[in-house]
């Protein structure tokens, strides 16, 4: 009966883990909904468009789970960064899960149209997006400030994929006015990958707050 | 309360407080999974003319840890005294009501007391082992109530109960040292494997780690945490944070009263008296 791990951080890792889960179902939808636009699969996406209720519970039970921790036990020092930063990469998440349906939706009306253009850079710009929110969430269990920061850098490749898409789709839309309608579900798609990836980014600086007790948003603190 | 209580009159709090109703509706604690162990219904406690206790009912499931809080004078420990009879030695004590173990009366006049109190054992706030070594306070009751058929039954007894109580890897090796010669932790560790020896079905704890340093704090915590798998659990503490860190259900008292019991969790999240609220946040007490 001698035990050596407090219950207090078998419930953090419990925590942790359900986060984990949180993130896995997250990007499996930003996943599935991007492939389904590259393959013009409606009826994945529709999956997409009423599948968010496993990531809901879970938002509601890991805000609970937090709660209760900081009630119950009065953590200090990394505990309690650790939780602070748990509440809000809950957030974080469930916006992914919420832009992920937001990227079906659109996806749904685009793949009404004859296609504008050969996907390229929306399928890498999920890729990208999605190996961003992985490595918040490695960095955030392995406690990785290293991986943490990566995560920082990749943004701006994210960012500059997304002007280009913009750009492309743009031409497209000055030549042919009947892909405006489609070419701008494309932009919205861009844009709610930019967007996933500047909530890993929060993700991530919220590791960094974590792990170091600094806070790298807005340039407050240093990056480097 | 009515005026003329003696001591607890001056335990009034400074800032207001909504006076409790009375009386009290029983108390649910909120969880029905685990059956009821320990029932006090309408349980008032005197010493003399004082009221110390006022007309408690509350149901203690097994194999949950149930804190009770309040300020000092708040009648936590008496009634923490009344579910082993600890009380029937004080001089003018008197009990009104029920209070039932497995659906049976503790003060039903045919009761052995001694009996009742190897089913219910208590752990104290200062520890105080035996003056004899660390095998022969946890051997002690298990000879006194005939509980080992031999030697070899005997050593496989204190070490399991030493073992349950977190202990045995500290003093395998000096088992025949003095229990003196341990530390307040270790001492308090070592009552509660004697007290575990006799195989009780509950145990009641008074404050007890209110003696001991944050590390050794912590073990009683954590073994407190496991113990409640094989046992039911009652802890008094003057220690907020320590009810909300190892218990299933919070009862909490002021004035002799139980003024809201329920889930831990709740309790310190959300309660429903404003009484409660008021001391889980330190606004008085």
């Amino acid at each position: 009966m001698e035990r050596q791990v407090p219950h207090f951080q078998e419930a953090l890792e419990l925590l942790k883990a359900r986060l984990l889960e949180m993130g896995g179902l997250a990007e499996d939808r930003v996943r599935t909904a991007v492939r389904a636009l590259v393959e013009a699969d409606m009826a994945t996406l529709d999956s997409v468009l009423v599948g968010d209720e496993a990531i809901n519970r879970l938002h509601i039970e890991i805000d609970d789970r937090c709660v209760k921790l900081l009630a119950l036990h009065q953590p200090v020092a990394v505990d309690l960064r650790a939780i602070v930063s748990a509440v809000k990469i809950n957030t974080d998440l469930e916006r992914v899960g919420d832009l992920a349906i937001n990227i079906a939706e659109a996806a749904a009306r685009y793949v009404q149209h004859p296609p504008v253009k050969e996907l390229i850079d929306i399928p890498r710009m999920a890729v990208l997006a999605q190996d961003m929110l992985r490595d918040a969430l490695d960095a955030f269990v392995r406690r990785d400030e290293t991986l943490a920061r990566r995560v920082l850098d990749q943004d701006d490749e994210l960012d500059q994929l997304k002007t280009q898409v913009f750009q492309s789709l743009l031409e497209h839309m000055t030549r042919e006015r009947e892909t405006i309608e489609p070419a701008l579900d494309l932009v919205l798609i861009s844009r709610h990958l930019e967007r996933i990836g500047d909530h890993a980014t929060n993700i991530a600086e919220d590791v960094i707050f974590m792990i170091s007790a600094r806070d790298v948003r807005h340039h407050h603190d240093e990056r480097t | 309360m009515k005026p003329g209580h003696g001591t607890l009159e001056r335990m009034v709090p400074t800032v207001s407080v909504r006076p409790v109703a009375e009386p009290l509706a029983p108390q649910a604690s909120g969880d029905p999974s685990s059956p009821v162990k320990v029932r006090a219904s309408g349980l008032s406690f005197y010493y003399g003319a004082t009221r110390a206790l006022t007309a408690i009912s509350l149901d203690i499931h097994a194999n949950r840890v149930t804190a009770f809080i309040g300020p000092s004078g708040c009648g936590k420990s008496t009634f923490l005294r009344t579910l082993n009879r600890m009380n029937d030695i004080v001089p003018g004590a008197r009990v009104e009501g029920r209070v039932e173990i497995d659906g049976a009366d503790i003060y039903a006049p045919r009761t052995d007391v001694v009996a009742l109190r190897r089913r219910v054992g208590m752990v104290f706030q200062k520890s105080n082992p035996f003056p004899k070594s660390i095998f022969e306070n946890v051997a002690y009751g298990l000879r006194l109530n005939g509980l080992a058929r031999s030697r070899h039954d005997l050593e496989g007894q204190v070490e399991a109960s030493l073992r349950s109580a977190a202990l045995w890897n500290e003093v395998k090796d000096r088992l025949h040292d003095s229990a003196l010669a341990l530390s307040g932790g270790q001492q308090q560790r070592l009552c509660i494997a004697r007290a575990l020896a006799i195989r009780p079905e509950v145990l009641l704890m008074d404050e007890p780690a209110s003696a001991l340093d944050p590390i050794a704090t912590q073990h009683i915590e954590e073994l407190v945490y496991e113990l409640k798998r094989d046992y039911t659990i009652v802890i008094v503490t003057h220690n907020m944070q320590q009810a909300a860190r190892v218990s299933d259900v919070t009862a909490f008292f002021w004035l002799g009263r139980l003024v809201e019991t329920g889930p831990t969790a709740a309790m310190f999240t959300n309660p429903r008296e404003k009484l409660t609220e008021d001391y889980v946040t330190g606004r008085f007490g």
